[in-house]
């Protein structure tokens, strides 16, 4: 066992973890951060996304000690105190940009560090910058419409609901 | 996974020190050793992290040559090699954003998938394989599937491009997994056209001679438009037989040849 510290959604956190502890165990059973789904666990399906030093990572495939001193993000960090949703979870609600909501913690991340790069991305950018991140429910027409409105797009000459 | 002892050095002496040891092995991005490790296909005793090591960071312009460092990222890469357009194009296809994040050009070329993107650029660019013990010439380095020329805790520090007068790098998808089914990367020389193929050889990437010598007289995709591929010795699955490969194989090197500069 060895002791990882890092801030997560901007409180200090720490642990004693095995080597293979990964990052999304040392999320949802260390911290309770349940939000951080896994789908796949293969690095698949981007249900784990989380940000680490603000960059989009599978938090299935990276070991928590090497995220020891590191700013992570989850989706329990987006909402405002208050619980009021951030622009991209209320364009996804809004858009119907989700059906069982098991892909939408990894695609609101993944949204979230595509529109730090790219504040307002063509539709062909979402789909591509989205390629690990899978749905099994929507069809993804709804949560491309949902980023491009949560950039302030105009949205009305996408696919229909 | 089985569990390992894991450290984390900052200087590659020190982490050649931690991979003495029997079964230790070096960590880049994970991306493709931390599955192959949930799958128990490896279990070292120890892992070895590469990511604190600073002298294995960072994209450099020497001259005709452009560095790159061991533990940088696809994504770095993709960002950082401007120099080097059609390295920096293709680096920003592999996989996914999140797996460009974590996933090194050391680890891709130390593992040497018959699929993955870099043994293709790095053959193409004549590319020096540096590692803690001496530099490997990449017509040296892959040494067939899964299989090169390194040494048994040998850490690739650096690979060393050299820029080419103009290239390009032509990828066919395969969905799923979104490895190429083929890639060709083409790149023109002063000395000579290379071209590298991934994706299509049962013996992993390799460097198509007729098509180079075809393109030395004439930089053109109809220099190459008659010529064919033995489909014996091609990758045949599900995703594609031989035959389409090798035939693949010929439309991406044309398509590389057009798009080049
Ligand atoms: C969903 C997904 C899609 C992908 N798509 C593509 C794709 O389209 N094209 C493509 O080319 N690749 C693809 N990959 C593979 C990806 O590029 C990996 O990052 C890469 O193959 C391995 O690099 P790594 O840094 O993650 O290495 P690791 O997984 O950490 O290590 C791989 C191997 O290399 C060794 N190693 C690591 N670094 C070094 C070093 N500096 N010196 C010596 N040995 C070292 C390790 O010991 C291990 O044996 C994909 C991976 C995933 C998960
Ligand atoms: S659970 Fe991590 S990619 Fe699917
Ligand atoms: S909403 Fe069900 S998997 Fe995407």
């Amino acid at each position: 066992m060895a002791k990882v510290s890092m801030t997560v959604n901007g409180k200090a956190a720490s642990a004693d973890v095995e080597g293979r502890t990964l990052l999304v165990s040392f999320l949802r059973e260390e911290l309770g951060l349940t939000g951080v789904h896994v789908g796949c666990d293969t690095s698949q399906c981007g249900a784990c996304v989380v940000h680490v030093d603000g960059k989009a990572v599978k938090s299935c495939t990276m070991l928590a000690l090497e995220a020891e001193g590191s700013e992570v993000a989850t989706i329990e960090g987006q909402a405002a105190e208050d619980g009021s949703l951030n622009t991209i979870q209320a364009a996804f609600q809004e858009h119907h940009g989700l059906q069982c909501g098991f892909c939408t913690p990894g695609m609101v991340m993944s949204a979230a560090a595509l529109l730090k790069d790219n504040p307002k991305p063509s539709e062909q950018e979402i789909r591509t910058y989205l390629e690990g991140n899978l749905c099994r429910c929507t069809g993804y027409h709804n949560i491309v419409k949902s980023i491009m409105a949560a950039s302030g797009q105009d949205v009305s000459a996408l696919a229909a609901e | 996974m089985y569990n390992f002892e894991f450290e984390k050095p900052s200087t590659v002496a020190d982490a050649v020190a931690a991979l003495a040891g029997d079964e230790a092995q070096a960590l880049g991005g994970g991306q493709t050793l931390i599955p192959t490790m949930k799958q128990r296909l490896a279990s070292p005793s120890k892992l070895v992290s590469l990511s604190g090591i600073t002298e294995m960071q960072g994209v450099q312009r020497e001259g005709a040559s452009l560095t790159i460092g061991g533990a940088v990222s696809h994504a770095d890469v993709a960002a950082q090699a401007t120099d080097y357009p059609a390295l920096a194009e293709m680096a920003g296809h592999i996989g996914d954003p999140a797996v460009r994040n974590r996933g090194t050009i050391g680890g891709s070329l130390a593992n040497n998938d018959p699929s993955a993107d870099y043994p293709a650029a790095a053959l193409a660019s004549a590319a020096t394989v540096v590692t803690n013990a001496r530099e490997i010439a990449a017509d040296d380095y892959f040494q067939g599937m899964f299989d090169t020329a390194l040494e048994d805790g040998e850490i690739i520090t650096g690979v060393k491009f050299l820029v080419p007068q103009a290239a390009n790098y032509q990828k066919f998808v395969q969905p799923a997994s979104r490895f190429a089914l083929v890639g060709v990367f083409v790149a023109k020389h002063a000395d000579g056209v290379r071209v590298a193929v991934t994706g299509a050889s049962e013996e992993g990437v390799f460097r198509w001679s007729e098509a180079e010598a075809a393109l030395d007289a004439d930089f053109s995709a109809d220099a190459i438009a008659g010529l064919t591929l033995d489909p014996s010795g091609m990758i045949g699955d599900l995703h594609g037989t031989k035959e389409y490969r090798a035939h693949l194989v010929g439309v991406m090197t044309k398509r590389a040849v057009a798009a080049a500069d």
